[in-house]
């Protein structure tokens, strides 16, 4: 499946498909982000958590460079993010995003919202672009709701549209901005089941999520995150089991009660 | 407005309201004396000659009145909501056609000269303004995509042009193009000097109108595109502005509604649309209304015919989303 071409660069298992080196960022006098280093690698499954405001959501949206970092390199594939480069848009075609609100395209059905990436940035033939949404929304569990709009899909179908939409553009890197926020409660684990399977399945994946269960289960590391500061990070069982820092015991002992 | 599940009793079968309405209604017909018209020959066996009928007079035909209406308001407040509003509208229409019989309305002059006022006045307004709606929407979507980007000279352009054009009455931009232009040397005929001036006035208001649109479309649109890599002119062209144009077409409505009517401004250049066509017909022969109240009937239709229009446009929109 990987095998159509791609923007950028192939990474080994060895280099880095992500890294972040010093990032700050402000909001104002805010600061946002504060000497963030981080490298993730291909296939690597990271989940960053951390309480609310603790900057988790702007640092996984400064790696398409939603939003713009303010000091510090920040490097995709070997390619550096920085407000004069002239090809984002080819970095972004290579970076699925899901997002806390699906950001579906609601004046189009599920599968217009599927080839519409393939379809106009990738210059991939319709018919073929058509195929691949059906494979895809068959991956996602919901290929019977292809012609319906958005707005006629529950929550957590909407989502899983949603990740279709991303994998149709073959990408290297999957980032998830809090998918299951917004989702009633019994729609939360039909989108961690198609994230645990994707997972599975060897993307690499970056997740900002309040689902501990999910995070124990499919990451390789897990970035706890205070006021704009990476505190610690490590594997799943030694972040949960062994938490080194006051901050991560009493974030852990709030959500997991 | 969205009703509420609870339905509370009519005003006008609450007495309180029905003698307040009553006693107000009588006043300001009182006030406005209708003894020396129609209803006062009516009354004429009770009350004698109207003229000198003298407060009894005026008060009785107050009263008659009075009750007339209040008793068809009580009336219709029985029916069901259609058939109220249609009462209402049946009755108000009827109101306007006594006030237009009430000119003493020569018909065979109106049936001589409706013949050119539709073939060359109606013709003309709506070519004018025909034109001039295509053009004003594309400065319109030009002006608010400028008005949008932050490049510094199509901001500073696109709101000079829509503060100018929205800061000046219509009918002066329409005389600065018409006798200013050919003072420059640029001769220009009364219709295009209408169009150019319909066309950027009406322009800068959409420009508003198209900015807002835009502007409403969630910013999460924006960045699910970017996210899929996709630029702006995709993103502008595929995504937002079809979302706005649902949201557009309603106000975008009332503005050509609007400049249906301000085309008859042209009328001042002497173009032969249908405001200078009921003006001079009607000025020859002393039969002013005649030609007055028929271009108003033509321009009340073909409002009607473009708020139809709107109306299923609105509703097809409605239906895809």
């Amino acid at each position: 499946m990987m095998d159509t071409k791609t923007n950028i660069p192939n990474s080994t298992e060895m280099t880095p498909v992500i890294s972040l080196k010093g990032v700050n960022k402000w909001y104002g006098d805010f600061q946002a982000l504060s000497n963030i280093d981080l490298e993730i690698k291909l296939k690597e499954k990271i989940v960053i958590c951390g309480p609310s405001g603790s900057g988790k959501s702007t640092l996984i949206r400064c790696l398409n460079r939603l939003e713009a970092h303010q000091e510090g390199r920040i490097h995709v594939s070997g390619i550096e993010l920085h407000e004069r480069m002239k090809d984002i848009d080819i970095v972004r075609q290579d970076i699925g995003m899901v997002f806390q609100n699906f950001n579906l395209f609601p004046h189009l059905t599920v599968l217009e919202n599927c080839m519409a990436g393939p379809n106009w940035v990738r210059g991939i033939e319709k018919n073929e672009a058509k195929e691949r949404a059906i494979a895809m929304l068959k991956q996602v569990k919901i290929p019977e709701q292809a012609d319906k709009y958005p707005d006629q899909l529950s929550g957590g179908q909407q989502q899983r549209v949603a990740i279709a939409r991303s994998l149709c553009m073959q990408p290297k890197v999957m980032l998830f901005d809090e998918p299951t926020s917004a989702l009633d409660p019994e729609m939360v684990s039909e989108v961690l089941d198609t994230m645990i399977e994707l997972a599975n399945s060897g993307m690499t994946m970056i997740c900002v999520t309040h689902e501990m269960g999910f995070a124990r289960q499919v990451a390789d590391r897990i970035v706890f995150m205070a006021d704009g500061e990476i505190v610690e990070q490590n594997t799943p069982e030694e972040f949960f089991n062994n938490p080194q820092h006051d901050r991560t015991k009493v974030f852990l002992d709030q959500i997991l009660e | 407005m969205f009703v509420d599940t609870v339905i509370e009793d009519k005003a006008l079968h609450k007495p309180v309201f029905l003698i307040g309405l009553s006693v107000t209604v009588l006043a300001i017909f009182f006030a406005l004396n209708f003894t020396n018209t129609l209803f006062g020959e009516f009354l004429r066996p009770v009350i004698g000659d109207p003229t000198e009928s003298g407060f009894f007079g005026r008060f009785a035909v107050s009263l008659v009145l009075t009750i007339i209406f209040v008793l068809n308001l009580f009336a219709i407040s029985f029916f069901k909501l259609k058939a109220q509003v249609a009462i209402v509208w049946v009755e108000l229409f009827l109101l306007f056609l006594a006030f237009a019989y009430s000119f003493d309305l020569k018909m065979s002059f109106i049936q001589s000269r409706v013949p050119l006022m539709i073939s060359r006045g109606l013709f003309t307004t709506i070519y004018i303004s025909a034109i001039s709606i295509v053009i004003a929407t594309v400065i319109a979507v030009i002006g608010a995509i400028a008005k949008l980007s932050n490049n510094g000279f199509a901001y500073a352009i696109s709101s000079f042009y829509t503060s100018l054009f929205r800061g000046l009455p219509l009918l002066l931009q329409l005389f600065l193009i018409y006798k200013g232009l050919p003072q420059l040397g640029f001769m220009v005929d009364a219709v295009p000097a209408a169009i150019t001036a319909l066309s950027l006035c009406y322009g800068a208001y959409m420009t508003e109108i198209f900015r807002a649109g835009i502007q409403s479309i969630p910013k999460g649109q924006w960045e699910a595109s970017r996210a899929l890599g996709f630029k702006f002119n995709l993103i502008l062209r595929k995504i937002i502005l079809p979302q706005a144009i649902p949201i557009i077409i309603p106000p975008t409505g009332n503005q050509f509604i609007a400049m249906l009517k301000d085309s008859s401004l042209a009328s001042v250049l002497g173009v032969w649309e249908l405001m200078y066509l009921a003006r001079t017909l009607g000025q020859r022969d002393f039969r002013h209304m005649e030609m007055l109240l028929t271009a108003a009937m033509i321009y009340w239709a073909l409002t009607i015919v473009l708020e139809i229009i709107q109306a299923r446009i609105e509703e097809k929109y409605k239906q895809k989303s």
